[in-house]
């Protein structure tokens, strides 16, 4: 079952082009200057991660990213691509999916349900094929119903497939917003707090569960996260904000020690 | 603490202020005298309209009491996991049922029954843009309009029949929904509301006034009925040579032939939608309307097209109305401006709200109820508005989803059901 799940990428050693580039991001809301130049490369089955404090605009980097603002100047290029300014949709289609701070299911609709929902692109079938209940309608409907089975196991929902979405637990509905998007079969993740609001177990499967994604998925993972743990253990490389700018980028060790971060979460002693 | 003389005192005021609004309404009647007219007070409608409020204000309390019980023991809703053989035999039975009944009924109450099915089909429709895609459109019946004068004028000017016509018109219906939802559907809610209310009066405006096509207030008239493959059902063939229903089975001329057939006629046409519906909602693209009436931005997170989904399910509920919109204008054999007013797009609003938004079958029910009540009872004709909004306003305090609020087709993945991981 996992070929239906997962991209084969040829050459994985092929790292060195960047997947997402941002250059000089800027977002001004009025006059609040929300984002200032922000700069960053993620590269293939990358995890980058934005950490910063609270109000520093790492959502509104991400939603300029994903095309749900149209960013006041600067540059987003996916593979080579410049996406900025395009609707998020478009984009979407273009392997770059996101989760929400506050999650965004399809409440009232079934936990399998939203995950055929997230296959919406991916469809092969007309809209007369539909009607009639042709067998390669059929087909694909089970194809579908597969590929959503294989990603609730792989977030262990698949228990309760069939509830309700918006009766699960938070950290259930944290997984199945994850799998939701891994189904599209995205080249760049991006995690908006995906930890924020889990116990410190659901935290540590959430660690897995990322670099499993990478790992089997060949996904790379653009993530906001104020669990520093999560971030420290997991990130290859950090962006720190602070006010909109950018103050520091780098390995985990780098971060950990430069004395910008330490004041921007710390404050001046 | 003595509550009694507050809610008195309350009841008087609102009394008192009830009597001042209906003086000018109720209070004054117009005498004519040969040339002359003349007002004059009469007190008495008033006084009545005062003692109603004061009592129903008095009554309020009792009432939100009962009216929470109600919400309580009223939670009638069909059984939904019906198995699925059972579920067939009892439509089988149904549509069986509803084929013959008009060949024991009256003329009169088959007339009436086509005329509730073609409201079943409008309500369908509209209910895929309401309640599925969740979005109101208040100008629905610009698209039976076009439906009908599409049918109408394609007759006229190039003789072609229903048949050929039907599928014409629903393809005309669905351009004019895309060709308004294009530039709209970006607008959300309320504004969406008022430009489709805008569209619906523009396109009533254009029939009244482009005198040389639609024949203005005049209407269209002599429109062809539908044929049962090519038989007429008519006294004489109108064209040279034609056979007619009659006279090709050998039976003695009857007008309620017609009548039967039409109603058979929209029977199919209502069975065609539903079928058509049923299969859509089921499909991808039904499952995109609903999860984009649940969250858009999460559905264009995930790469779905929102113009482009809103468009589909605009158009289709279009297609439907100009489906049904051809069928009222065989049926009537006349239609004018005057039949696509404003309160026929209310009208079928509040069948889909009457019947619970997303619900068919309660759709198919609020129709029937919504379009035979008023024909029963005639002589309550005058209180006709009256009554239908005493009815919205009573729904809306009891039971705000609906008659049969919609139990969503479920999707379940067969696995078996455990504790929470």
């Amino acid at each position: 079952m996992s070929e239906l799940a997962s991209r084969t990428i040829s050459t994985p050693a092929v790292v060195n082009r960047p997947l997402l580039q941002v250059w000089e991001l800027s977002m001004r809301f009025g006059g609040l200057l929300a984002v200032d130049k922000v700069t960053f490369e993620v590269r293939p089955r990358q995890i980058f991660a934005v950490i910063g404090p609270n109000g520093a605009g790492k959502t509104t980097v991400f939603n300029c990213i994903g095309g749900f603002y149209r960013p006041t100047s600067g540059s987003v290029l996916l593979d080579g691509h410049s996406i900025q300014g395009q609707p998020s949709h478009r984009i979407a289609r273009l392997g770059l999916v996101r989760t929400f701070q506050n999650v965004r299911l399809f409440k009232n609709m079934t936990v399998v349900e939203n995950l055929l929902i997230s296959q919406h692109t991916q469809l092969e079938t007309g809209f007369l094929q539909g009607l009639f209940k042709t067998p390669k309608y059929r087909r694909a409907e089970t194809k579908a119903l597969e590929r959503a089975a294989f990603w609730l196991e792989k977030v262990n929902l698949l228990p309760v497939a069939n509830r309700e979405a918006g009766n699960l637990a938070y950290g259930q509905q944290r997984r199945l917003e994850i799998a939701r998007c891994m189904i599209t079969q995205p080249k760049l993740l991006m995690l908006d707090e995906p930890a924020a609001g889990l116990n410190p177990q659901e935290t540590r499967d959430l660690d897995r569960l990322i670099n499993e994604l990478r790992a089997e998925h060949n996904v790379a993972v653009l993530l906001i996260e104020h669990d520093m743990s999560l971030v420290m253990g997991i990130s290859d490389q950090i962006l720190v904000m602070e006010y909109g700018r950018p103050i520091a980028t780098g390995v985990p060790e780098q971060i950990r020690t430069d004395p910008r971060v330490i004041k921007a979460y710390l404050g001046e002693e | 603490m003595k509550p009694m003389p507050r809610h008195l005192s309350e009841a008087a005021l609102v009394a008192l202020l009830a009597g001042l609004l209906t003086v000018p309404i109720l209070g004054i009647q117009i005498q004519v005298e040969g040339i002359n007219v003349s007002l004059e007070g009469e007190p008495w409608p008033v006084v009545l309209a005062m003692v109603a409020v004061f009592v129903a204000r008095l009554l309020q309390v009792p009432l939100k009491a009962i009216s929470s019980l109600v919400h309580i023991t009223h939670r009638l809703s069909l059984p939904t996991h019906l198995p699925k053989a059972y579920f067939l035999g009892l439509l089988a039975l149904a549509i069986i049922a509803a084929a013959i009944w008009p060949f024991t009924a009256s003329r009169g109450s088959v007339d009436i029954a086509t005329l509730a099915l073609i409201y079943v089909m409008l309500g369908l429709g509209l209910n895929v843009v309401v309640g599925f895609a969740g979005l109101l459109d208040l100008g629905y019946v610009a698209f039976y309009a076009v439906g009908a004068y599409g049918y109408a004028l394609l007759s006229m000017h190039f003789g072609l029949s229903f048949w050929e016509c039907l599928p014409l018109c629903v393809i005309m219906a669905a351009m004019t929904g895309c060709l308004l939802g294009f530039p709209v559907l970006r607008l959300r809610g309320d504004y969406l509301a008022i430009v489709t209310l805008g569209f619906g009066e523009i396109i009533r405006l254009l029939l009244n006034n482009l005198d040389e096509l639609t024949g203005g207030p005049d209407g269209i008239g002599n429109i062809p009925k539908p044929t049962l493959f090519g038989l007429e059902f008519a006294r004489r063939p109108s064209i040279e040579g034609g056979t007619t229903f009659h006279e090709f089975f050998g039976l003695d001329y009857s007008g309620a032939d017609t009548v039967i057939f039409l109603y058979l006629v929209a029977l199919v046409m209502t069975l065609f939608i539903l079928y058509v519906i049923n299969r859509l909602i089921r499909m991808p693209v039904g499952r995109a309307w609903e999860a984009l009436r649940e969250d858009e931005i999460a559905c264009r997170s995930l790469g779905l097209n929102p113009t482009t989904i809103k468009l589909s399910a605009f158009g289709f509920g279009a297609s439907t109305a100009g489906f049904a919109g051809a069928f009222f204008a065989a049926r009537q054999g006349f239609i004018n401006p005057e039949s696509f007013t404003f309160i026929e797009s209310a009208i079928v609003l509040a069948i889909v709200v009457l019947g619970g938004m997303g619900s068919q079958i309660g759709v198919i029910l609020a129709a029937i109820a919504l379009t035979a009540l008023p024909e029963m009872a005639r002589q309550f004709a005058e209180y006709r508005m009256l009554i239908f909004g005493l009815v919205l306003v009573l729904m809306m305090i009891w039971r705000p989803q609906g008659l049969l609020p919609a139990t969503r087709p479920r999707l379940e993945l067969p696995v078996r059901e455990e504790g929470s991981s």
